[in-house]
This record gives C-alpha cells, structure tokens and sequence, in this order.
C-alpha cells in the first residue's frame, strides 16, 4: 500500500514537471534567435548561413517548425502527430520543433515565435481560419515558406506555397453513393452528427441532407448531434429504440459513435451488419473500427487521412530543389471501406 | 393540525426535487404514456435485459447520483463546487485500462483483477481530490478556482497515464459494471449505486462526520472553537468525492470498454452540481439532505431522458437545464420567499387566523 500511495505520489510529481514543460514548452531550441534573424533580414533566402549557425555539423538539416491541434483531441490527430514525428525527424534531414494547441490565438503566437527563430518552412494545422493575414505576411517577409495541412486558412493563396487538405463533403458523397448501392427498398435512417459547425460535421451531414431530400424512399428517422461523443449516441439510439421507431441504417459521422450506436442495438438484440437488420456506418477508419468491419459487425468505414506527412515531404524536396509544387490545393486520397471486401491488409495499412 | 402537515412537506427540503420529479412524470404521462413502458428482452447476448426509458433513466441517473454524494460533502463542507470532477473520471478511467492492460492496448490477457485496478483507480482519484482539498482546505482557495487547474489538466494527465493510446478491453466480463449482469435484467450501475449510497448513509448515521460537515460548513469558525478541525474536515470531503469519482470511472469506462479522453464524462460536473441544488442543498454550505441529492441526480436523468425522447438537439439541453437552474435559484432567493409568503397569506388570511387562535 505504501509503495502504492509513493508511486502515485512519483507520478503526480511527474505530471506537475510535465506541465510545467508544457507551459514554456513550444519552440525553444534555438540557442540564439535573435542573432539569427537579424542575419535574415539582411540576407532574405540565405539557407546557407542559417545550417552554419547549427552547433554541431548536423549536415543540412531543414527547419521546420510544426503548428498542430492537441494530439489528445481525437485518434485521428493522434496518428496525425505521430506521422509527422515519424516523417520530419533527423534522420530524413528535418530539424523539426512542434507546438501544440487547440486555440488559434495560442497557435498564431506559436507560429510568430517559428518566425522569430528562422525556420525554413511552417507547416499549419489551424486551429480557426481566421487570423492568419499578419503573421503569414511576416514570414514571406522572413522568406519562410508555409505549408497547411489538415485545414485551410481564410487567407490570400499567395501567403503559403501549398495545403494539402481532406475534402470532407466528397467523405461525405462517397459514404452515401455507397449507401445508395445498396439498394434497400427503404432507407431509415438514423443520422448521428459530430459538432455542429466542425468541417467534418458539415461535410458529412451536407451529402446525406442532400440525397434525403431528392430521394423519396429515403427518410431521416432521427438526426441528433451527439458531438463525436459514444455515450450521447447510446442514448440517442437507445431513445429511438424505445420510442419504437423502425431504422435500418445508422450513420454516425465518426467511429465512436458509430461504437455508441452499437452498443445500444446490442442491448435491444437488434442485429447489425453485413446481411444483418442494420446497416452500420463510421468514419475515420479506427484500428479497431476497421476490426468491426472484418467482423462484420459493421458495414462502411469512412477514411479520413491522417497520413499527410508524406505529401508535405514531397513538396518540400520539390520547393528544395527549384520547383513550385504542381497543384496548390493537394486533396487527399481517401478510400471508403466495405465490410463485404475488406481484408486484414487493409485493416493493418489504413487503421489509425 | 392538518394544515401544519401540509405546511411541513413544502417546507421539507425533499420536496423540491419530489415536485420537479412529479412534474415531469405528469408532463410525460399526458405527452405520451408509453414512456412508462417497460420490456423484458433479450440482449445480444442472449441475456434478459429490461428496457424502456424509465430503465435508461436507473441507468445513466446511478452514475450521476453517486457524483451527487460527494459533490454534496464537498458543497456541504466547503461552500463551494468541485468542477473538475468530469476531467477526473478521465482519469480514473484511465488508470483502470492502464492497470489492466499494461503497455499494450489492445491486450490478450489483462494483466490483473478488474478489483485492483478498481483500487489503484480509487487511490489515484482520491489523491487527486487530496489535491483539490488541500488547495481548499490549507490554502484558502475558492473551490471553484482550485478545481478548475485539474479541470483544465485532467484530461492531458488522463491521456499521458496511457500514453496518448486508447486501449480497448475485450473480456466481456469487464462491461458488465456499465451494462447487465448475466441473468438480472437490470442494468448493474443502479446496484452499484445502492451500494454507494448505503455505505454513505452508513457513514451518516454511525459517525459523527455528517454533523462535523453540516457545522464547518455554516460557520468554520465557531466549529473550530467547539474543537472541530475545519481543515481536515474540507479536505475529508474533497477526498470522499474522490472515491466518488473511482466508482463512476468504473461504470463510465466499463460501458464501452474504452475511453476517450476528450469527451468521457464531459460536462457531467454541471449536472452533479444541479443535481445537488435540485436537491435543495444551499450551495454556499451548510445544511444539507443526501437523500434530496440523490433523488436530484435521477431528475436530471428524468429531464435528460425526456428531451431526447422529444427529438431536442443534444446540443440544446444544456440550455433547458439551464432554465432549471435559474428557476431553482429564483425560487431559493429570500426575497422571492417572502414575497411568496405574503402572497399566500393574502389568499389564506382566514385559515392563518384560526391558526393562530
């Protein structure tokens, strides 16, 4: 018991130093920023002197300075986080620094001190689209080339080099176009919205609003917003069931609550997926949502992509070598899985 | 005599919640009766499960009402409200899958009982509340001040104690304390709330610790000269609400066999807070009625439960809970009392006066 309460009392200590990281954490590996970018004000695109100013001879690497959401804010940023640490990473030539927030105004103050400390490229996730202007046009000042990923930004195109971008109504279009070949007689459906307003929400809702209201055979039994929280959809659905309403598909617009939908039908023994009462949709592509699929257990799993590391390096080698990126909006590709075709690769490739 | 009677149960602080839980039981019984309804089924299992709206209410209230007990030590000693109680059963839930599942998030086998990660869980969640007490307690903090650091950080430390993974549990076993026991068809947290609620009313009536809160609570410093220790006293309670939060990770954790950091339990403070002034508890301390709290938490339930049934926006209920409150706290105010007790002696001066003879 003792050991006990000390270890507890280690790990709160611990947590208490972590936090205390956190708060001054950000970007804070530069021996001398100020030096620096007066150098750079002198001599706009001189990568050159900025790898001298590097303390040991590191080779060339390239600074980045990489602005993202909390990782903890879903699984999907998780994976987001560790692709980006995976990619941009010493031994791919990247001298990278991460900052981390879920406010745009902490980001922007985030993004200014990159500036300060001469980076080479900015990659943005934005927390907000607004807000960019001013400290976007201080670093084309500093000749600091910005990359978005994730989320475009309310900002004149000139400001950054390239977004690469999921485009969340085709998400949406190839969820439902996959619904529609289905071919049921009748389409209930119970409809599980993410928070309102969120991109994802808006583009996901936006294609089945759109075929409900064209197609008569289709109807909207529920639509309820459980804000991407598995607990809310259990009591939405289980409210449904109670109420006796007749539903044959349940699209919830990410993979927990699609978990939280299920977990209500299971209760009720009302069977769900391939072949079954009740056609199951997801999005996001969760490891364990994708074992779902395999299983049977549900019927479509929508992919949000995560994996935009690989395209951002592409565009740096590019950007590094003399060329402009061929497309300055890079939409990314994402798949739509069928429970009836999915295979274990799929599982092991695409699962988050 | 009768009237007195009659006089005694408006007084009594029960009836506050009992009306608000009557209204709503009548306002349903005219919209629609079949909210009543109840169905002995089958689960996916193959066990009998009872169903129906009144059975979600058992089960979604029981984890609230347990809140409710703590929150109403905490409110009672203090003054004031624990609002980080919602980023601490991230917590809580997180230190169970972490003791079960080790490293590995996804495990095979789980690494120990379901009963000591319960306990680690239990020490963890009470040191945490150790924590919020001491800073209320020694350090003079306003609860709401001292509580909202862990309502800010609760949720980062919660993701770090798995290292950011999200470990799901496969023994089916492990869901039975958020869903049914094989065999009894009513949903397991509603028995873990009895449990909780009988070993507190243990507490109430063989200790001394209800009254020594009651007295803290309405003056600290005429306790302290009557040789109470107000600081222990607070701190006590901060910790009491800790294990509180233990048993709701448990049952919030168990019912999907997972978690999510950012969304578990979210704003479930805001109703263990309403369910205690529900209860009529005063929240500025002092007096209070475990038995109103409880009853409180199953209101809100009530209130939660109708409004999906009625179709309303999940993104919309916290604004009719919030004409709960202000309704609640409009009726508690003195002023209004004593301007209802007027009214109501203009409309009866008769039966007063023969009172009074």
């Amino acid at each position: 018991m003792k050991k006990k309460i000390l270890g507890a009392l280690l790990s709160v200590s611990l947590v208490a130093s972590m936090l205390v990281g956190c708060g001054g954490s950000a970007p804070a590996n530069d021996p001398a920023p100020a030096a620096q970018t007066e150098e750079k004000a002198e001599e706009p695109a001189a990568e050159t002197a900025e790898v001298a100013e590097e303390p040991a001879a590191s080779g060339e690497l390239i600074k980045v300075g990489i602005i993202n959401n909390d990782p903890n804010e879903s699984g999907y940023r998780t994976a987001n986080d560790k692709d980006l640490k995976a990619t941009f990473c010493e031994a791919n030539g990247y001298d990278a620094s991460f900052a981390y927030s879920l406010k745009n105004d902490e980001q922007i103050a985030a993004a200014q001190k990159f500036v300060q400390d001469g980076v080479d490229y900015l990659l943005l996730s934005a927390a907000d689209t607004a807000g960019w202007d001013s400290v976007l046009k201080d670093a084309q000042a500093e000749g600091i080339k910005v990359i978005l990923f994730d989320r475009t930004i309310d900002a004149d195109p000139s400001l950054y080099e390239a977004s690469i971008v999921s485009d969340m109504n085709k998400e949406g279009d190839t969820a439902v176009s996959w619904l529609a070949s289905q071919n049921l007689d009748e389409y209930n459906v119970i409809h599980i919205q993410g928070v309102m307003g969120s991109a994802a929400q808006q583009g996901r809702s936006g294609a089945l609003d759109k075929k409900v209201e064209a197609e008569a055979n289709w109807n909207i039994v529920t639509q309820q917003t459980a804000e991407w929280n598995a607990e809310k959809a259990e009591q939405i659905v289980t409210s449904v069931i109670n109420a006796g309403d007749k539903f044959n598909v349940i699209y919830a617009e990410n993979d927990d609550m699609a978990k939280g939908a299920v977990a209500a039908l299971d209760k009720a023994n009302i069977s769900h997926g391939v072949g079954k009462d009740v056609i199951v949709m997801g999005f996001d592509c969760n490891k364990w949502a994708l074992e779902e699929l395999l299983a049977q257990n549900w019927n479509y799993d929508g992919q949000c992509n995560p994996f935009q590391s690989s395209y951002i390096d592409a565009i740096i080698k590019d950007l590094e070598a003399g060329k402009t990126p061929a497309e300055k909006t890079v939409i990314m590709d994402e798949k739509g899985f069928d429970a009836a075709t999915i295979t274990q690769e799929d599982v092991n490739n695409y699962g988050i | 005599m009768k009237n007195k009677g009659i006089s005694a149960i408006f007084r009594n602080q029960i009836f506050i919640p009992l009306a608000a839980l009557l209204l709503l039981a009548v306002f349903n019984l005219v919209a629609d009766p079949e909210f009543f309804k109840i169905t002995l089924g089958y689960n996916a299992a193959g066990n009998p499960v009872l169903s129906g709206y009144l059975m979600t209410i058992l089960d979604y209230g029981s984890e609230l009402a347990i809140l409710a007990v703590g929150m109403t030590f905490v409110t009672a000693a203090s003054g004031g409200q624990d609002i980080s109680v919602g980023a601490a059963i991230a917590i809580a839930g997180s230190v169970i899958l972490r003791v079960l599942c080790g490293r590995d998030s996804r495990p095979e086998t789980l690494r120990t009982s379901f009963l000591v990660a319960f306990l680690v869980a239990c020490v963890v969640a009470a040191l945490f509340g150790a924590f919020n007490g001491l800073l209320v307690s020694v350090f003079k903090i306003q609860p709401m001040v001292a509580t909202l650091i862990l309502f800010t950080a609760g949720r980062s430390v919660a993701a770090w104690i798995n290292n950011n993974e999200l470990p799901i549990i496969s023994d089916p076993r492990f869901a039975y304390y958020g869903g049914f026991i094989p065999g009894i068809p009513v949903p397991t947290p509603f028995f873990i709330a009895i449990a909780v609620v009988i070993v507190t009313f243990l507490l109430l009536k063989f200790t001394n610790l209800g009254l020594y809160i009651q007295a803290v609570g309405i003056n600290q410093k005429s306790s302290r000269l009557n040789g109470l220790n107000p600081t222990a006293i607070k701190f006590l309670a901060f910790v009491l609400l800790g294990l509180c939060v233990a048993v709701a990770g448990l049952i919030k954790v168990s019912r999907l066999s997972t978690i999510n950091y950012s969304v578990i339990a979210k704003d479930i403070e805001m109703d263990a807070i309403l369910a205690v002034a529900l209860g009529g508890n005063a929240l500025g301390g002092g007096k209070f009625n475990m038995t109103a709290s409880i009853l409180g938490a199953y209101v809100i339930q009530f209130l939660t439960t109708t409004l999906y049934k009625f179709n309303v926006q999940s993104d919309a209920l916290p604004a009719y809970k919030a004409i709960v409150v202000i309704l609640l706290v409009v009726f508690s105010a003195p002023t209004v009392r004593e301007w209802f007790k007027n009214v109501w002696k203009k409309i009866v001066p008769a039966k007063t006066a023969k009172e009074v003879a």
